[in-house]
């Protein structure tokens, strides 16, 4: 069969640039070490979340010197807690399920942004630096009141920080 | 009414299926009028421009302007292009034309269903509804019309396929050993893709979410059915691909003056697709926890190959085109593409649903990067892209396509084609200012699928211009399309009264490299659907096994939202509601 001996160099950079693309991800993610949402958070009972020992009293906590976990819970139509605080200059790992239908989490102008799915646990470490404050949003269809489903999360001085409902 | 000089037309030669063809378009029209009515009701409500709904019935909005446009107007169209398409190519009547009815009275009967009971949303007395988005991700629940619809409409686009398989083989009977047609083999290709794809969205609907929205079973497990869904939902984008494909390959060159470069290599185009689509899905889940990374970074990989056939498409129309031009005494490195016929609206309507499928292919890379995507998944980046890939590619070329042939299944001229050339050109201005507002507010972090993205507590940042800059030229790009469609639909209405004349029938030349030369094996059919389902367990048995392992086939609670309303009450006589499609459709021109 024939074929033009352009469309054969355009075949061939084609093929070029997509393994280009692959690499420069697969750099992202194994050289760089950008972290994804995967399947390391436990799955729960989206029922009994009440239960549950952490999500029972969702919030922030000192598990090391500068890192934090925080427990979230998205539910129609709020975050819980809402405001999220933590120190300046930590580690933070963030741990959302839903106690409904499908939310999703996201800490806006940055790239924190997870599905929080019933019945799954959406896990996801940042590093937070200068005191600032981040609107959360929920970014998937979730019912009627979508739009109002908004939290915050603050970043506050070191000195400031006492202990995460502030 | 059968002109009696120049080429005979398409409804000449075929007046059955031609009025099959037709009734298939003025469903996909009636669905893309609605659409855009929605659609300019959503442009203006979320800019805050102006709001003619209540904010919770913005859902009840959006999910029938997704539902109609990307099922029902680009699935209609598709199965009367197709029906055109394998008709003319095969040279031969559908083998019962009683059963082509059947299964399009199935898929309008589904439609209606489906889109009726969403529609039903907007009446809160009825307590009816069906607002879950066409993604309908569990446990948001719609009223079991909703899935009964669906899967009615599924059922008569499966019963379309076999419809064209029974046409190649009675055709493969009269001609053994010739190469399928071109047409034809993308017809079969395009469907053997759907048989794959449709198999997760009819197990999640018929297993899952039809029996649990009638109460016959408690649970389902929300992300078993969002991974069924995107099983189906990435390679559906294909199906509507195709279509557009198919006129790019088979008619573009033709308008433009010429002949299509490489028949061979559009073989392995559609080839590549039946190969690649579906074991990809999961690229719309790399945020969804409880899939593990190895399975979200095969799905990358293919979705970077996936990239090769659609440049290769891009290559051979520009190519074809060029090759047109210079028949049309075209010369010069660039100077050819004044010769191309910008006064026709079927050439620049596909010319310029071209130029922007380019732009949609580089959001679209955007999209495929697993990190990058961080940053724009459910952002209004999102519909940025996909206005440009099927609202705009694909219904672009569709309504060009239509410019060229509905004449030939009417024998009656356009009614104007200033209007015409006129109606693409604002759709291409429109989704130009409409698209770019999405893209660049989808990088500052406003969401998709809300009613109001104002939020109390913060601001979204800007970089350069301002939210309100940004939601004034969507609100504007969303409006000139309002207007483009109108202008389609208008003057399509007007052309059915437009008086009948000879001289409207069109061939379509063969291919400068014709399928001779080219390896038989690109038309075995089988060879490729095997290959194409061992690449789909591949990439899919680990990643379903183990959400079943993790969380249950049933997942693990949950209750469905909104709590389901009364199953269906009285029974419905399918036999009888089919009988009145057909007369419905009968009466239709
Ligand atoms: C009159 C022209 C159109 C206008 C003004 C328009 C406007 C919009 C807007 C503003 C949204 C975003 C809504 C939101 O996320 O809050 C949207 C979503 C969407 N549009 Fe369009 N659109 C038009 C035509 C089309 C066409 C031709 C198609 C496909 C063939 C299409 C398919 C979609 C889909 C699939 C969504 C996403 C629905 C969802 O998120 O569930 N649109 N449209
Ligand atoms: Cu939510
Ligand atoms: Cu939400």
């Amino acid at each position: 069969m024939h074929i033009h001996d352009y469309e054969k160099l355009w075949l061939g950079l084609s093929l070029v640039m997509i393994v280009g693309f692959i690499a420069t991800v697969t750099y992202g993610a194994v050289g760089a070490g950008v972290e994804m949402i995967d399947d390391s958070g436990d799955t729960v009972d989206p029922n009994s979340l009440a239960d549950h020992p952490e999500f029972g009293d969702p919030g922030v906590e000192q598990v090391g010197p500068n890192e934090y976990d925080v427990h979230v819970i998205a539910r129609q139509f709020v975050f819980q807690p809402d405001p999220i605080v933590v120190p300046a200059n930590s580690t933070v790992t963030f741990y959302v399920t839903s106690a409904d239908v499908t939310h999703g989490f996201e800490v806006v102008g940055t790239n924190a942004n997870a599905m929080v799915i019933p019945g799954e646990v959406a896990e996801l470490t940042v590093e937070v630096n200068e005191p600032n404050e981040y609107g959360i949003i929920c970014h998937e269809y979730c019912g009627s009141g979508h739009h109002d489903m908004e939290g915050l999360l603050r970043v506050v001085p070191e000195d400031e920080y006492d202990g995460g409902d502030r | 009414m059968s002109s009696q000089t120049g080429t005979p037309t398409f409804v000449d030669r075929y007046p059955e299926e031609a009025s099959v063809v037709r009734q298939a378009f003025l469903v996909s029209f009636v669905a893309l009028g609605l659409g855009a009515l929605f659609g300019i009701i959503q442009a203006l409500h979320r800019t805050n421009v102006l709001r003619l709904i209540d904010s919770a019935d913005y859902y009840t909005v959006l999910t029938a302007h997704g539902v109609l446009l990307v099922i029902v107007f680009t699935i209609f169209f598709l199965v009367g292009l197709y029906q055109w398409a394998i008709t003319r190519s095969l040279d031969r009547p559908a083998e019962n034309i009683t059963f082509t009815r059947a299964w399009l009275g199935l898929m309008s009967l589904g439609s209606v269903l489906t889109g009726g009971t969403i529609l039903l949303g907007f009446v809160d007395e009825i307590g009816i509804s069906a607002d879950v988005l066409f993604t309908f991700y569990a446990p948001l629940q719609a009223h079991p019309l909703f899935y009964t619809g669906l899967a009615v409409f599924l059922i008569g686009t499966w019963l379309a396929g076999v419809d064209w398989f029974r046409s190649y083989l009675a055709w493969r009977g009269d001609n053994p050993g010739e190469r399928i047609p071109l047409q034809t083999f993308m017809v079969l290709t395009t469907m053997v893709m759907w048989y794959i794809a449709t198999i997760g969205v009819a197990i999640s609907v018929l297993f899952f979410l039809l029996p649990w929205s009638l109460g016959l079973i408690d649970t389902v497990n929300p992300l078993l059915t969002r991974t069924l869904f995107w099983f189906f939902g990435h390679p559906v984008v294909y199906f509507w691909l195709l279509p557009a494909y198919l006129l790019w390959y088979t008619v573009l060159p033709k308008i433009a003056g010429g002949r299509l470069f490489s028949d061979p290599l559009a073989r392995v185009v559609f080839v590549l697709f039946v190969l690649l689509s579906t074991p990809v899905g999961i690229h719309h889940q790399y945020l969804d926890p409880g899939i593990a990374e190895g399975f979200k970074f095969i799905a990358m990989t293919n979705t970077m190959f996936l990239l090769l056939p659609s440049l290769l498409t891009a290559f051979t129309v520009v190519a074809s085109m060029e090759h047109g031009a210079r028949q049309r005494g075209g010369t010069g490195l660039f100077g050819w593409l004044k010769a191309l016929p910008w006064r026709d609206p079927a050439f620049t309507g596909m010319a310029l649903a071209g130029l922007m499928f380019a732009a949609g292919g580089f959001s679209g890379m955007i999209n495929a990067g697993m990190n990058i995507n961080y940053l724009v998944h459910n952002t209004l980046w999102v519909p940025g892209h996909f206005h440009l890939t099927v609202g705009t590619a694909v219904a672009l070329t569709m309504m060009a396509g239509t410019y060229w042939l509905w004449p030939q299944l009417t024998n009656r001229p356009l009614y104007s084609r200033p209007i015409a050339l006129a109606q693409v050109v604002i759709w291409f201005g429109g989704m130009g200012l409409m698209s770019n507002a999405m893209h660049v507010s989808g990088l500052f972090g406003i969401p998709r699928r809300t009613a109001e993205p104002q939020y109390e507590g913060f601001d979204f940042a800007t970089s350069f211009g301002s939210v309100s800059e940004l939601n004034l030229q969507l609100a504007i790009g969303g409006s000139l399309l309002f207007v483009s469609t109108v202008l389609f639909l208008g003057n399509l209405a007007l052309s059915m009264g437009t008086p009948t004349r000879d001289g409207l029938g069109q061939t379509l030349p063969p291919a400068l490299s014709g399928p001779t030369d080219s390896p038989a094996v690109l038309d075995n059919l089988r060879l490729w659907t095997v290959i194409a389902l061992v690449l789909v367990v591949l990439a899919y048995a680990l990643p379903l096994g183990s959400i079943v392992a993790e969380s249950g086939l049933f997942g693990s609670g949950g209750n469905p939202y909104p709590v389901v309303i009364e199953p269906l009450v009285g029974w419905i006589d399918p036999g009888a509601v089919i009988e009145i499609f057909h007369d419905l459709l009968e009466v239709l021109p």
